[in-house]
């Protein structure tokens, strides 16, 4: 999933100054999933907020919505209705949801109250952690299953550098270093003599090398 | 030969070659490079120089090493991946060699974490391992890494570092194999404290025959103090500083450390120098390059051997 944190309060505050009324809009995919911006979440920052003006002395009018998928058209055309009542949409979706709303809606500031982190999973309850970067031309087949380009600090692809230890990179305790993982793996499925398999230099046109990127499906469009 | 190198030369004559350290300054200070450099000139084959070490800012290491080359010294271009894509990289490997320097160690480079702009972003556009295969395919094959020839590829003495300290203990061989598979001439390995150990490792090399197919160089570090001693072992990454050796340290009056250490590295080169596959010493004396002609004088490698 795509994962988010919700930016602190005074920065939110900071992008709505002047704002009566604004239009709080959550998502129902991967920002509820990491707790950063559902239902739930939308309804705590509106108190939030609606707390924050008063403090000020001003009156904030928040409506809240939560959208099915931010990032697609469909849902975000249920805003129709209300865009031209509000001063601006304070978007708790990832940025591809708050760049939607903002394409669609010309005449309305857009303001992101999450920080888009990265695409990771679940390690456990409250901790998500970076699993792909969207290089676009998976390596994990050769790796174990395990992406040293998002999970080794110097993105290495052949190997450790010097400074793993104890399975844990030279960045942190709290880190574990990919190729330790790696190595583990491939001795778990027997294969540690594909490690000596030179990874070659890899082509980045594939990812954000080539600039944005963009999927074009025939059979679809 | 491979190139003009003058480490290679050395390697290849059968000789224990010797390289030192110099760490440019951090400031426009041609005069600390120069100085730094005369220490060490006679005493040692090769100087390596340092790259942006420990993720600081210094004079880069490709106009240091011109001022070694101005006093006909053999630098070591070190070269990290974290600063630079691989057109700047194959840039400075043609510019460096149309200044006559022609032996470079290729590294990944400490994490930006370490240094005083941990927020730079860093680059890796290549691996290590690929920056290696990057400079023998210019050497080798003439061409550039994205496929197109050169006009007069730089011939460059290709090395890196190995670790035989780092986890996992049991990859370590097989991180050699694979830099000797990519194309690396010879290697320079972290500080060894721990003789043990790198002797268990080095048996695995020898196991694989990989000491036949690239040279060797242990590398040796002088500890200034029982608190460097202790400083590396708790908070160096991938070095093993064994109990023992902090102790010896710590046991002798503090105006007598720094002579201990000497001791010490001497001590280590001697033992070193009997392990077979062993083609020579880096001695990384840091910010104490004044000691490397002692170290070298009563470890017997001097005089260095003209090739």
């Amino acid at each position: 999933m795509i994962t988010a944190e919700r930016k602190p309060m005074d920065e939110i505050m900071g992008m709505i100054d002047g704002c009566g009324r604004i239009l709080l809009v959550g998502c129902n995919e991967c920002v509820t999933v990491c707790a950063a911006g559902g239902r739930k979440e939308v309804a705590l920052l509106a108190a939030g907020l609606q707390m924050a003006s008063m403090k000020k002395g001003r009156a904030l009018d928040v409506r809240e919505m939560t959208l099915e998928r931010q990032c697609d058209p469909e849902y975000v055309e249920e805003l129709a209705p209300h865009i031209d009542q509000v001063d601006a949409v304070v978007s708790m979706a990832c940025g591809c949801g708050v760049q939607e709303v903002a394409r669609r809606f010309k005449k309305t500031p857009v303001y992101p109250a999450l920080n888009t982190k990265f695409m990771g999973a679940s390690e456990g309850p409250g901790i998500w952690a970076e699993r792909c970067q969207g290089c676009g031309d998976c390596l994990l087949g050769l790796t174990g299953g395990i992406c040293p380009i998002a999970r080794c600090a110097k993105r290495l692809m052949n190997g450790p550098c010097g400074g793993s230890t104890n399975g844990k990179c030279e960045i942190g305790n709290d880190v574990d270093c990919a190729w330790h993982l790696i190595w583990e793996r491939m001795k778990e499925l027997g294969i540690e003599d594909r490690y000596e398999d030179v990874i070659a230099a890899k082509d980045w046109r594939t990812g954000r090398g080539n600039g944005p990127r963009k999927i074009l499906r025939e059979d679809l469009a | 030969m491979k190139t003009e190198s003058v480490l290679e030369k050395v390697l290849a004559s059968g000789e224990l070659a010797v390289t030192g350290e110099c760490g440019p300054p951090r400031g426009a200070l041609p005069e600390v490079v120069q100085e730094k450099a005369a220490m060490l000139k006679g005493y040692v084959d090769a100087v390596n120089v340092t790259d942006n070490q420990t993720a600081m800012v210094r004079m880069s290491s490709f106009a240091a090493s011109v001022f070694l080359r101005q006093m006909d010294l053999h630098p070591v271009f070190q070269m990290v991946t974290r600063d630079r894509n691989r057109l700047a990289i194959q840039g400075d490997i043609i510019g460096a060699y149309s200044h006559g320097i022609n032996t470079m160690l290729c590294l990944s480079g400490d994490h930006p974490k370490f240094g005083d702009h941990a927020m730079a972003a860093n680059v890796h556009d290549l691996d290590s391992l690929q920056l290696i295969q990057t400079v023998r395919g210019m050497r080798d094959e003439g061409l550039f890494q994205g496929g197109a020839e050169i006009k007069n590829p730089p011939k460059m003495f290709i090395g890196a570092a190995a670790n035989p300290f780092a986890d996992p203990f049991e990859l370590r061989v097989a991180r050699l194999a694979k830099k000797v598979k990519a194309g690396v001439d010879f290697v320079q390995t972290q500080c060894i404290y721990n003789i043990d150990k790198f002797e268990t490792w080095m048996e695995g090399v020898r196991e694989r025959g990989l000491h036949e197919q690239v040279y060797i160089m242990a590398g040796v570090t002088p500890m200034k103090s029982a608190g460097m001693a202790r400083y590396m072992k708790n908070r160096v990454p991938g070095i093993d500083v064994p109990d023992e050796m902090v102790k010896r340290m710590a046991g002798v009056p503090k105006d007598k450390q720094a002579q201990e250490g000497i001791d010490i590295c001497i001590e280590s080169i001697e033992r070193l120098r009997q392990i077979e596959g062993v083609s020579g010493f880096h001695i990384m004396a840091i910010e104490w390059e004044e000691k490397v002609p002692e170290i070298v004088k009563r470890a017997g490698l001097y005089p260095r051997p003209q090739v």
